[in-house]
């Protein structure tokens, strides 16, 4: 089923421009990278499907009542604003104790409830906001580079958190990315931006495509074979033993 | 009872202080002080148009600064930096005010007490106007807490959630131009961002969560109130200045201890 579509959007801030004439579409249970250098609009297209921000040009379109589970790129919790878990939680609908702690669970972080927001470390904070686009019940999962701040074992923990996350809810996944290779090896889907779309297709065929080789060069394969082979081994042990693989990380 | 003007006093210092205490939490919590400070000078220029048309002073003053509010809000993230922006506009504000105000001829005012506040000549109308407008203002952000909240954390979080966060920044602008116009009779148009600002920050120690530190910023705004009017009844000092120290006395307080023993 198609959750959301966007014909002809061109994006920007104010009237300049970010990135022009997209053409996009996200149906449910697929999972849809964003890559492309600093400043090729990656999160600039987030803000316009989530309407944060109003097209130039163009048009999106979403399934009526599509409910968005968003986790920002980061929040900043200086803080002024004293919060709980728990607290932060129910922004802004209120859930039971019940939901909050199964949500909490799925997302790989069961006993930080109580604590406060600013207290936890960059992967629990994290965590949590996962645990919040969660309780929403989401048909679409939006990641805006949500791996900020972790190390590559904890942001390819974190990867494996939402693919097991979509496999339970059916939900769909557009997450934007720099950890391009864990990312790309987990997506069926991937759209390569740089002010426009420069090319899209499954992983191998973005991988392979010059427009891709041309942003990020060919002196990245070294680490895209360590990082392609990681994920082999991962995935492995996803197939046969998910419990256990959940505690490597 | 209403006939005691240290009563009325009270009241109006606790109506404001209620009022201010909410608003007072997402002032700080959205970083918004030069915001208050901003709107609240332009208060002054209310004053003047007021005299000026011989019009009731707080209708002047609600609405300078709401305009002022909205000017400053659609001003901002345009190429300036935020805080030189509102720097420019707080002190430009009360510049024009104080001018205007001069400029007054043939009415004799009291600047002082609209700098400062005059919170023993309230009457019983100026007692009404406060304790509505108090009720307006919290009532107002009760109704948007939750919304509110989730804008002052993220507005692009809100946004994915269908709450518009330039609709929330707007409910705050109206509370504040409220607020403002409630709070000059008391402390005056140079205090009203100390009585925005401090009762937050001296209850932000003592909170968890942020609706205990809505409550504590009340009663502790409510406490500097009453004292400092006490203070100033017994020492002979202004009293929209003594209520500041009181409260600036309490933050002193709390953020030692509140740093020792609570984190």
């Amino acid at each position: 089923m198609r959750l959301m579509t966007a014909e002809g959007l061109t994006l920007g801030h104010g009237s300049t421009p970010v990135l022009r004439d997209v053409d996009f579409h996200i149906d449910r249970g697929e999972i849809v990278t964003l890559v492309g250098p600093n400043g090729s609009g990656k999160s600039t297209l987030v803000k316009g499907l989530i309407g944060a921000i109003r097209p130039i040009k163009g048009r999106v379109d979403q399934v009526r009542g599509l409910r968005v589970g968003y986790v920002p790129q980061s929040l900043q919790m200086d803080g002024f604003l004293p919060l709980t878990v728990s607290r932060f939680l129910c922004l802004p609908h209120r859930h039971s104790d019940d939901a909050m702690a199964r949500a909490l669970q799925e997302a790989g972080v069961p006993d930080l409830a109580k604590r406060q927001m600013r207290d936890l470390s960059g992967g629990q904070f994290q965590r949590v906001l996962l645990a919040r686009a969660l309780l929403m019940e989401p048909d679409i999962l939006i990641l805006d580079e949500a791996t900020q701040g972790l190390d590559q074992p904890g942001a390819a923990a974190f990867y494996r958190q939402i693919a097991d996350v979509r496999d339970q809810l059916g939900c769909a996944v557009l997450m934007v990315s720099h950890d391009l290779h864990v990312v790309m090896a987990a997506s069926d889907r991937v759209l390569c931006l740089n002010g426009h779309v420069c090319c899209q297709g499954t992983p191998d065929v973005v991988q392979d495509a010059p427009e891709y080789r041309a942003l990020f060069g060919t002196g990245t394969q070294g680490a895209f074979a360590l990082y392609r082979h990681q994920h082999d081994h991962h995935h492995h042990h996803h197939d046969q033993d998910h419990g256990h693989d959940h505690e490597d990380a | 009872m209403l006939d005691d003007f240290l009563v009325r006093a009270g009241l109006a210092g606790v109506g404001t202080a209620l009022a201010a205490a909410p608003l007072g939490c997402f002032v700080v919590w959205r970083r918004m002080a030069y915001f208050g400070d901003a709107t609240a000078h332009a208060a002054l220029l209310g004053v003047a148009l007021s005299l000026a048309f011989q019009g009731p002073i707080m209708i002047g003053v609600l609405a300078t600064a709401l305009i002022m509010a909205t000017l400053v809000q659609s001003l901002s993230g345009r190429g300036l930096a935020e805080d030189t922006l509102l720097g420019v506009m707080a002190h430009a504000a009360l510049a024009v005010g104080i001018v205007a105000v001069s400029l007054l001829s043939g009415v004799r005012v009291d600047l002082m007490s609209y700098l400062f506040g005059d919170i023993l000549a309230v009457s019983k109308t100026d007692l009404a106007l406060i304790w509505t407008g108090a009720a307006a203002v919290v009532g107002l952000i009760l109704w948007r807490w939750q919304r509110l909240l989730t804008a002052a954390l993220n507005p692009d979080l809100a946004q994915a959630s269908g709450i518009s966060a330039k609709t929330e920044q707007l409910v705050l602008t109206i509370a504040l131009a409220v607020t403002v116009a409630v709070a000059i009779k008391v402390v005056g148009a140079l205090l009203i961002g100390a009585l925005l600002v401090i009762p937050p920050a001296v209850a932000r120690p003592l909170a968890r969560t942020p609706e205990v530190m809505a409550l504590l910023t009340a009663a502790i705004g409510s406490l500097s109130a009453l004292g400092g009017l006490g203070a100033a009844y017994q020492f002979d000092t202004p009293t929209g200045p003594t209520i500041v120290c009181v409260a600036a006395g309490l933050f002193v307080i709390t953020t030692l201890f509140g740093a020792r023993t609570l984190r």
